[in-house]
């Protein structure tokens, strides 16, 4: 704990500080969405056919779920229908395709990742963290990349990876989120355009913290990346990821994809701080956040932790997952999701029990400010096979003012008696004796609100990597201005 | 100019009286003590001193070192320096009281212009007052007041007010819940910040208190007035006699 409540209260006097637009000349195709547009990405991206052709059947099954409606609508959200051909699926700033060294990229977006705190030069990074920036649609840096090759990692962008390492790419893409998935999932199997690609081998525990940062700049563009990390047997790595857009009025899709496998022995921690534009105070404009994220612990004694802080998105719909294949492997879900004004979220996460012994922790921490609704939806199943399988699940929501709400939805699905399942629910108010009590002590009213959060969020806090936890705690503070007279 | 003054003080909670015209001043150094029966409004007074919301003043005025109190937010009267002790201290979860005591303290510092105080010049001064106050090491990570006992949770107000260093403290029953070995150890904190410089309000049922804190000046509070002032010995007196018989004493 060492916010400084200065800089807290700096924060919180802006509004949106991240909304800015960057001013770069951009490629994009046409808009809309039919098979041509397929090939015209894939041959962008100067594919194998392999890509192309799983892009393919992918669209072909998401223009059959979209004549279908099949769209989900089980969620606890409300927006009015997207019109999938009102959008662009593919913008690019425009560049020289391979980047030999950072030199060489726009300065315009060098200054965007400055901006934003992100420096990508490597003397000017913090110790330990390597920075992969995905600007739109395209990755266009990825620093350290030599360091961690002499390792044997590969970390890089997607289209680089289906380039350089198709054989990898292709024995693992979707195999933990198939094509067939769900709409979302399905629609970003078809266009997505870049992300990141991690692998680390057997025996190698990765040193530095991987990040990617995703940035959306341009207009009436959808931002579809998708996300491959793997860890082979006895492998160790420690991902983050952050996210900002430009304010903008209109509503813009992000249909993300990630999936994680972890084998034998194999370990990775995912964190994500997602601050995507969430609309103005009224509820205008603010990004719609709809993204699959699965891990497989296909290995024994595997594990997988998720850590997520969702603060931004006019709407969330999220539910990283864990499928616990191997036995004694390991799931964890760690979350808080705030939600203020008018945004909505939809956020929880899915245990699957396959192997013996697996094991999994759930804790989820909901803050409802403003009009905004916040719903945890999660499931546990313990499949027939899982014997001795284990759920613990902490699910606790913090209402501030009284024209927001706080919903739960768990599903627990039990097919194995020798299962032990342990499930504690909360929902509080900020009390007034609590702000009181505070203020008293000489905090003001905000200060004293983002005390009284941070306390409440500090298990999953304790979750994140040191610089990400500082960053996550100030940035509630931000969330959370004008939430209390 | 004395440090606070309380004139014809009216204050109503749910359009019912409780405070009926309350005059008092209190000069730095002095320590005050107000007694009554239960339901006389001493709590009343204390959490109006403090800037509780909720209780509305219908008449009256009160400054504290010639400002306004009654126009001051709750942080502004704390930063301005009025300290109260609750009689019910609350729990903070997840804030560890270290770190929620300085930022506290540096909330303070920051309203009177001066530099904010880092985590490794703050340890040595809380460490002092944890030994003055007989507290254990371990408190210092403890979430405020969560899962601390009765006792505890009031020596733990002791010890804010101990580092926070206020001009005028008001203890609020400070001593309701205390045995006797924590009663001395709260009075050898509140004795070790009595000086020219610092005032108290000691809000208390009962004598035992101020045999250990031994106060300039007693009130009697009783059905929203203060219908005696004295020395200590009216403190005795009361502790022989009772309430009753005061209550009907004219101011």
């Amino acid at each position: 704990m060492s916010t400084n409540v200065d800089t807290i209260r700096d924060l919180a006097e802006r509004e949106y500080k991240w909304g800015f637009i960057t001013d770069i000349e951009e490629e994009r195709v046409p808009k809309g969405l039919n098979e041509d547009i397929i090939r015209l990405i894939s041959a962008k991206k100067g594919e194998p056919q392999f890509m192309l052709d799983w892009r393919l059947k992918a669209y072909r099954h998401w223009a059959s779920l979209e004549k279908a409606a099949a769209e989900p609508k089980w969620a606890n959200v409300k927006y009015p229908p997207i019109n999938y051909q009102d959008i662009t699926y593919y913008s690019a700033p425009k560049q020289k395709p391979k980047l030999e060294n950072l030199d060489e990229l726009d300065p315009e977006i060098l200054r965007t990742y400055e901006k934003l705190g992100i420096p990508l030069q490597e003397q000017k990074m913090l110790a330990g963290v390597a920075v992969d920036a995905v600007f739109d649609s395209v990755s266009v840096a990825t620093t350290f990349k030599s360091k961690l090759a002499a390792m044997g990692i590969v970390f890089c962008s997607f289209s680089e990876a289906v380039r350089n390492h198709p054989d990898l790419v292709e024995k693992y893409l979707g195999s933990v989120v198939p094509y067939t998935d769900n709409f979302f999932a399905t629609l970003n199997s078809a266009v997505f355009s870049d992300g990141s690609f991690v692998y680390v081998p057997k025996g190698v525990r990765c040193p530095l913290e991987l990040s990617t940062y995703f940035r959306i700049n341009a207009a009436e563009t959808g931002q579809f990346e998708r996300t491959l990390i793997i860890a082979d047997e006895g492998a160790y790595v420690s991902y983050l990821e952050g996210c900002t857009a430009p304010i903008r009025d209109e509503n813009q899709l992000h249909a993300a994809v990630v999936e994680l496998i972890a084998l034998d022995n194999a370990q990775i921690k995912y964190s994500t701080v997602q601050n995507w534009y969430p609309g103005d105070k009224q509820g205008k404009g603010g990004i719609y956040n709809f993204v699959t994220k699965r891990g497989s612990c296909r290995g024994v004694n595997s594990k997988i932790s998720w850590t997520q802080v969702e603060t931004g998105s006019a709407i969330t719909w999220k539910y990283p997952s864990c499928i616990l294949q191997g036995d004694n492997s390991v799931g964890e879900f760690y979350s808080v999701a705030l939600t203020n004004n008018y945004q909505q979220a939809d956020t929880g996460t899915k245990m699957i029990h396959i192997g013996k012994n697996t094991r999994s922790t759930i804790v989820s921490k909901g803050i409802s400010a403003g009009h905004g609704q916040n719903t945890y939806r999660g499931q546990v199943k313990i499949l027939k096979g899982a014997t001795g399988a284990r759920n613990y699940t902490q699910c606790d929501s913090l209402l501030i003012g009284d024209r927001c709400g706080a919903h739960t939805f768990p599903y627990i699905d039990v097919r194995n008696s020798s299962a032990r399942m342990e499930h504690e629910a909360s929902t509080s108010k900020i009390g007034e004796d609590q702000m009181f009590y505070l203020r008293q002590r000489g905090l003001t009213t905000e200060d004293a609100v983002s005390m009284i959060v941070n306390g409440f969020c500090k298990r999953v806090f304790r979750e994140l990597p040191m610089e990400f936890a500082v960053e996550a705690q100030k940035l509630l503070s931000v969330s959370l201005e004008g939430s209390v007279g | 100019m004395s440090l606070l003054e309380i004139k014809n003080l009216h204050v109503s909670v749910d359009h019912h009286e409780i405070l009926k015209g309350i005059d008092l001043v209190v000069n730095a150094g002095e320590v005050h003590s107000i007694m009554g029966p239960n339901g006389s409004g001493k709590s009343t007074l204390a959490q109006v001193l403090a800037r509780r919301e909720a209780y509305a003043v219908t008449d009256g005025q009160i400054l504290f070192q010639g400002k306004d109190l009654l126009a001051m937010k709750p942080e502004e009267a704390a930063c301005e320096g009025i300290f109260l002790a609750f009689q019910y201290p609350v729990e903070i979860p997840g804030i560890g009281n270290a770190y929620f005591l300085r930022s506290a303290l540096n909330a303070i510092r920051k309203y009177h212009g001066q530099d904010e105080m880092d985590a490794m010049d703050f340890l040595p001064l809380f460490r002092e007052k944890l030994k003055l106050l007989d507290m254990d090491e371990k408190l210092m990570n403890r979430s405020v007041n969560e899962s601390f006992s009765g006792g505890e949770k009031k020596r733990n107000e002791i010890l804010q007010m101990s580092i926070l260093q206020p001009k005028l403290a008001i203890l609020d029953e400070t001593d309701s819940g205390l045995d006797i070995d924590a009663l001395k150890i709260v009075a050898k904190g509140v004795n070790a910040m009595r000086s020219p410089d610092h005032a108290m309000i000691v809000v208390t049922h009962y004598q035992r208190l101020l045999n250990e804190i031994v106060p300039d000046f007693v009130h009697v509070l009783a059905n929203g007035r203060i219908v005696r002032s004295g020395g200590p010995e009216l403190a005795l007196e009361l502790e022989a006699k009772g309430y009753a018989e005061l209550e009907t004493v004219p101011a």
